[in-house]
């Protein structure tokens, strides 16, 4: 196999740039104390091998690139490739924990941006950018594709809901709705699931026919201009239809991507975006504290369920209570994970992992050992969970470690329990038959 | 010799200290206020003040009690590195004479006792990097040249003050000691002393403020 250059250029370029401001502070007061450590999933289910504490990592990674000043060969950048996508999810514990408050995950994240510019971010989320590029979509979905998919899942849905429609390209609405590109995909009942829960409440919503995939694996990989074209596609499409707030699905990646960092990809004044962004935990927080969606406590769920918080909601979200008063009004023995919140760990499959596909599935089943122990001490049953990516790991982990739990969202438990208003009723049956 | 350490030699350490750390420190915020917007775009006072209390209070924070063993040899250190030297007689004696006020003082054997103890954290935190395998992953040696040049003052001022050795020699090392660890801090991560306010209010704001989470 030919030898891939290095651009040495490039690579220097990047880190002159960083070197502004957070990265330079934070590379000089590193005090090496090590107190990182055992904040780290990756070290804990590693038996607390040291080559996974976090400061570590980036002294192997970006330290080593400033040191040598960007003058390494390609086998030695393969190794931080190794490193910064297969043994970090930038999940932002390990930045809690520093007595410093040293952002050690964003030192991670932006050596990640150096390795991409010399192609070394894994091949599957190669391919996902391309399909980025060229459809605007995660999953290379045509507008016809996603059009049909949503009026099939109205159809489907409109017995037992009715009055229910989806609509799309709706002008001047609250809030215009995305999803993550494997719903349409794969998953249709979670758009139409989510269509009953916007109903039920009254929300004065849509979806836009380009600008729906709110995921953004550009992210994860560190392909800061593809990430920030995804991103503009939502807030275009926003600003199109003239809707008042962008909501996100369960996804904690897209929403950290939309609602965080895109503004900043895209340099908008006071890192705002153009309108508000709103997560579907906050929006079905929302609904039930105002009644707007009414819970029939027959129907709560009984078994022991606990919750997992998705780095990118809870600790890089701050929706972790709004999580718990969700959890406690759908179910009746609610079991918190320890430790839960901010402090939680990540579940080893977000921000993009699991994306990365089979090359990197056993070292995520390893890394998972933390929530795993984490679930099963809690003796719950089911784990309520807002983030496609987590809900993918969890499931894994549950097979895994014979945890023997359901994963769900909160959207395929809420619509079972909602109090329909008679309007809203299914059509008897005795009539529906005359039909 | 000695009075040239206790003269001109002090005001140099006192300069490059404090004027270093003025050089370092309007120099990092003029370069993050322009090249990391994110960073002022969402700095918050009371985010910021209270990450900075939890980690100045021990084990305010779930790390500090995570590592109770570095807490205790920490906070020890650093109380008695900035207390004994600062409210030791002698010292503001020296600074009575020279400038004309002082602070108040300490017992001389409340000082005693202030050394040893961080001499003992001292002891404490280098075993730390010689047995723990993730702390000995990232020490260099570095990491314990400056804990030495830490301790080194208070090693040689308990020598001085008990009057071991040659006194006089012993004093005048001692003060070198003190003006070596002031003049490296500016160019060394011994730049926390200022610079770990600043990263805790920038993270604590970004994880209070614009995330919503706490940071400790």
């Amino acid at each position: 196999m030919a030898e891939l250059a290095v651009d040495t250029n490039v690579i220097k370029e990047r880190l002159n740039f960083l070197k502004g401001g957070r990265f330079k502070l934070w590379l000089e007061i590193c005090a090496h104390c090590g107190l990182c450590a055992d904040s780290c999933f990756f070290y804990l289910a590693h038996d607390k091998d040291p080559k996974y504490m976090p400061s570590y990592k980036v002294m192997k990674t970006l330290g080593e690139l400033y040191n040598k000043n960007g003058e390494v060969d390609r086998a030695t950048l393969e190794k931080m490739a190794d490193i910064v996508w297969g043994d970090c999810t930038a999940c932002r514990r390990c930045s809690m924990y520093c007595p410093f408050g040293i952002d050690i995950a964003t030192m991670i994240a932006a050596a990640r941006a150096i390795l991409c510019t010399q192609g070394l971010h894994p091949e599957a989320l190669k391919a996902a950018i391309e399909n980025y590029k060229n459809t605007g979509n995660q999953m290379a979905i045509s507008t016809e594709e996603f059009v049909e998919t949503c009026e099939w899942m109205a159809e489907e849905t409109e017995e037992e809901v009715r009055g229910l429609v989806i609509p799309i390209d709706k002008q001047n609405a609250d809030m215009m709705y995305t999803v993550n590109a494997r719903e349409p995909k794969f998953y249709p009942q979670d758009i139409a699931e989510a269509a009953q829960i916007f109903h039920v409440a009254g929300e004065n919503w849509t979806m836009p026919t380009t600008g729906w995939d709110d995921t953004n694996l550009a992210m994860f990989a560190g392909d800061g201009k593809t990430a920030a074209a995804q991103v503009k596609l939502v807030y275009d499409a926003a600003e199109r239809l003239g809707a008042k707030s962008i909501g996100v699905t369960e996804c904690g990646h897209a929403y950290r991507a939309l609602r965080f960092e895109g503004p900043y990809w895209l340099g908008l004044p006071g890192g705002k975006p153009p309108v508000p962004v709103v997560h579907s935990v906050e929006l079905f927080y929302n609904y039930v504290k105002s009644g707007r969606i009414k819970i029939d406590p027959a129907k709560k769920v009984t078994m022991p369920v606990t919750y997992q918080d998705p780095c990118n909601v809870s600790r890089n979200g701050g929706h972790a209570e709004q999580a718990r008063y969700l959890v406690n009004a759908l179910c009746t023995d609610f079991r918190d994970m320890q430790p839960n919140r901010e402090h939680n760990h990540c579940c080893g499959g977000g921000g993009g992992y699991i994306p990365m596909g089979p090359p990197f599935r056993r070292r995520r089943m390893e890394s998972g050992k933390v929530k795993a122990d984490q679930i099963r001490e809690t003796g719950a049953k089911m784990v309520i969970v807002p983030c496609h990516n987590c809900f993918d790991q969890l499931k894994d982990l549950s097979k895994e470690y014979n945890l023997d739990i359901q994963v769900v969202h909160f959207k395929t438990i809420m619509p079972h329990m909602m109090i329909l208003p008679d309007e809203m009723k299914p059509v008897p049956k005795a009539e529906a038959e005359e039909e | 010799m000695y009075e040239f350490v206790s003269g001109p030699l002090v005001w140099v350490a006192f300069i490059v200290f404090i004027g270093g750390m003025a050089v370092k420190t309007v120099s990092l915020l003029k370069l993050t206020s322009k090249k990391d917007k994110v960073v002022f775009n969402h700095l918050h006072l009371g985010w910021s003040i209270r990450s900075i209390l939890h980690w100045l209070i021990p084990f305010g924070s779930d790390g500090m009690r995570k590592n109770p063993v570095f807490t205790i040899a920490g906070f020890t250190f650093h109380i008695c590195l900035l207390a004994a030297p600062i409210f030791l007689v002698a010292h503001n004696v020296l600074l009575d004479e020279s400038w004309g006020f002082s602070f108040w003082t300490i017992p001389d054997k409340i000082a005693d006792w202030m050394t040893l103890l961080l001499i003992a954290a001292a002891i404490v935190l280098i075993l730390r990097r010689l047995i723990l395998p993730e702390v000995k992953i990232v020490t260099t040696g570095l990491d314990y040249l400056l804990l030495a040049v830490a301790t080194a003052p208070f090693i040689t001022g308990y020598m001085a003050y008990h009057q071991w050795l040659d006194s006089e020699l012993i004093s005048i090392i001692h003060i070198l000691c003190g003006e070596l660890m002031l003049i490296i801090i500016p160019f060394t991560k011994l730049s926390h002393i200022l610079l770990f306010f600043l990263s805790r209010a920038h993270i604590g704001s970004e994880f209070g403020e614009r995330r919503g989470a706490v940071t400790w």
